[in-house]
């Protein structure tokens, strides 16, 4: 009887599990695992008669790739720059949302928007918007007369890079600030009315209870969030195609580019170099944050 | 004195965050008036913010020199099917893991964990090619099963917080009544969880409508083509007609937006769910 249980069980629990574990295991990690094999191999689209092994033949061809490097500095170009105005952007949005307010729902609803827009889009978007003739952010800057003559931001490598991280600040402070906002309604109250009563002013209080409190949560918020802004080739697929000239390319928008082009033995061994570089910050940034707990 | 400087703060605050609001809404305020213009109007200088004489023509046009019915209609089937059947699969599968100890629950959880830190393009290559060994290129199907996986781990893990908080005794004062654990959990459950898994619906509606690099790789036959795939074409290396891309910017985002509206509060708790613990 108890036996017949257990087996029923274990069938339905089989069951209702096999469609998910099916769809992803073909068609997520049987690719993954593919592409890691085809990293070793030559591997062209335009010629699959011949796959013969290559060993690290494709790994040397990407490294020894200017492009490549350049791709690898703008990633971190990249990341760093829209990390740090989106997390200090969305704090101060996060703290000024904080106490009520009326019309405060509704505020969040409209500042959420950009939510509903594929990178993609946005990349249009500001792609207009910063177009060097007929774009509106150049005509705003010529009115407030802080320049002279219209910029060519796309086309001009410092800018294009300036461009791109504007447009994805603008994307993802609103992320900051709603993930702060629930982080700080988590510190409970009696924390407060405890240093209140301490005699602790604000800026005490904002230093020695709430911070200590949420800095776990925002240290796995930082985390995902640079794993993201790294695949996030979207918005500079749009926005400049990687140009000019690699300008904005990022080791993502890199990687698209080598499979487009048909070297899939390439495309692997940069998908490769991705996962290494995914996983080394994944574990040194734990590492790191997890000795900042212990201290 | 202190009342003055309560209320300077206070309008320091509300000066801020309206600048905030405007930066935000700029950009869409921007694509909307543009969308509107007459071509000569939108490029010529001085620029206007407001146009002159305001025209539906980018918008007619997207239905008449490029065939947009089709790819919105496209757009539409996949992203409701896929939709769908991830919300089906992410709710047995979420219940499972919800209710049950089984060993490998959790190397499966961390399965499906590891793919929402990998993006699926890393791999854009080697599926093109399962693709087209299993005859799915150029096939609406083929984008749904591609779908379907990218946002089933995602689906199940999110349903599994919601059945976590629906409480088992619900569930077991059905079973005691007769009914068996499907039946329990269709007639009981799923009610309760109702408004999370709408929200998990809606969620993948509009992934699906938005994904890009899946569909240009596996894509290009027009009759095919998603309203991404289709807005890809209309980019050339030098020219872009901001007309009628304008047009179709607004009409690809206004079903986002507003089922995005309706959902607003369940995705900020389905945001914030995994991340934050009090």
């Amino acid at each position: 009887m108890n036996r017949a249980f257990t087996l029923r069980r274990a069938r339905f629990v089989m069951l209702c599990l096999l469609p998910g574990v099916a769809f992803v295991a073909v068609f997520t990690y049987y690719p993954m695992i593919r592409g890691a094999v085809i990293a070793f191999q030559r591997y062209n689209l335009f010629d699959v008669t011949a796959t013969p092994f290559a060993g690290l033949e494709n790994f040397r061809a990407v490294l020894a790739e200017e492009r490549f490097w350049t791709a690898l500095r703008n990633t971190g170009t990249w990341v760093a720059l829209s990390l740090f105005f989106q997390f200090f952007l969305g704090f101060g949005l996060a703290l000024l949302l904080r106490r009520h307010f009326p019309g405060r729902a509704l505020y969040q609803a409209w500042v959420f928007f950009p939510w509903a827009m594929s990178g993609f889009l946005i990349g249009l978007l500001w792609r207009w918007m910063f177009n060097g003739q007929f774009g509106v952010v150049n005509d705003l800057l010529l009115k407030a007369g802080l320049i002279d003559e219209r910029i060519g931001f796309l086309a001009t490598p410092g800018w294009a890079m300036t461009s791109v991280i504007v447009a994805n600040i603008w994307y993802g402070v609103t992320f900051f600030a709603i993930m702060i906002t629930a982080a700080l309604q988590s510190v409970p109250g009696e924390l407060y009315e405890a240093a209140a009563v301490d005699g602790a002013s604000r800026t005490r209080r904002f230093w020695h209870v709430t911070l200590p409190h949420i800095r776990p949560t925002l240290a796995l918020i930082v985390l995902l969030r640079v794993i993201w802004i790294l695949n996030f080739p979207d918005l500079i697929y749009s926005m400049t195609g990687g140009g000019p000239a690699g300008g904005t390319d990022i080791i993502t928008t890199f990687l698209i580019q080598q499979v487009i082009g048909g070297d899939y033995g390439r495309a692997g061994a940069v998908g490769l170099l991705v996962l290494g570089l995914l996983l080394s910050f994944s574990v040194f940034y734990l590492n790191a944050t997890r000795f900042e707990r212990a201290r | 004195m202190r009342r003055v400087a309560a209320l300077a703060a206070t309008a320091a605050k509300a000066v801020v965050l309206a600048a905030w609001l405007l930066v935000t809404l700029f950009p869409l305020y921007w694509i909307v008036v543009t969308s509107l213009k007459p071509k000569p109007e939108i490029f010529s200088v001085p620029l206007r913010y407001w146009p002159a004489s305001p025209t539906l023509e980018h918008y007619a046009e997207l239905f008449s020199f490029a065939d947009f019915g089709t790819y919105l209609l496209n757009s539409l089937v996949v992203s409701l099917v896929a939709a769908a059947v991830v919300t089906v699969v992410g709710a047995l599968g979420g219940y499972t893991l919800a209710r049950f100890a089984f060993p490998g629950r959790g190397a499966l959880v961390l399965a499906f964990l590891v793919t929402q830190m990998i993006p699926l393009f890393i791999a854009l290559g080697p599926l093109y090619l399962l693709m087209s060994d299993l005859g799915l290129l150029n096939r609406l199907a083929g984008l749904m099963v591609v779908y379907v996986a990218m946002l089933v781990p995602f689906a199940t893990i999110i349903m599994r917080g919601f059945y976590e908080r629906v409480p088992v005794a619900l569930e077991e004062a059905a079973q005691v009544d007769g009914a068996s654990r499907l039946v329990a959990m269709v007639r009981v459950v799923i009610p309760v969880m109702l408004p999370g898994i709408a929200a998990t619906f809606v969620f993948a509606f509009v992934q699906c409508w938005n994904e890009l690099f899946l569909a240009i790789t596996f894509i290009d036959s027009e009759d095919s083509k998603t309203v991404p795939v289709a807005m890809n074409s209309f980019i050339t290396q030098y020219d872009i007609d901001w007309g009628s891309m304008a047009a179709a910017t607004v009409v690809s985002v206004v079903p986002t937006l507003v089922l995005f509206a309706v959902i607003r509060r369940f995705i900020v708790e389905g945001l914030t769910a995994g991340a934050v613990k009090g």
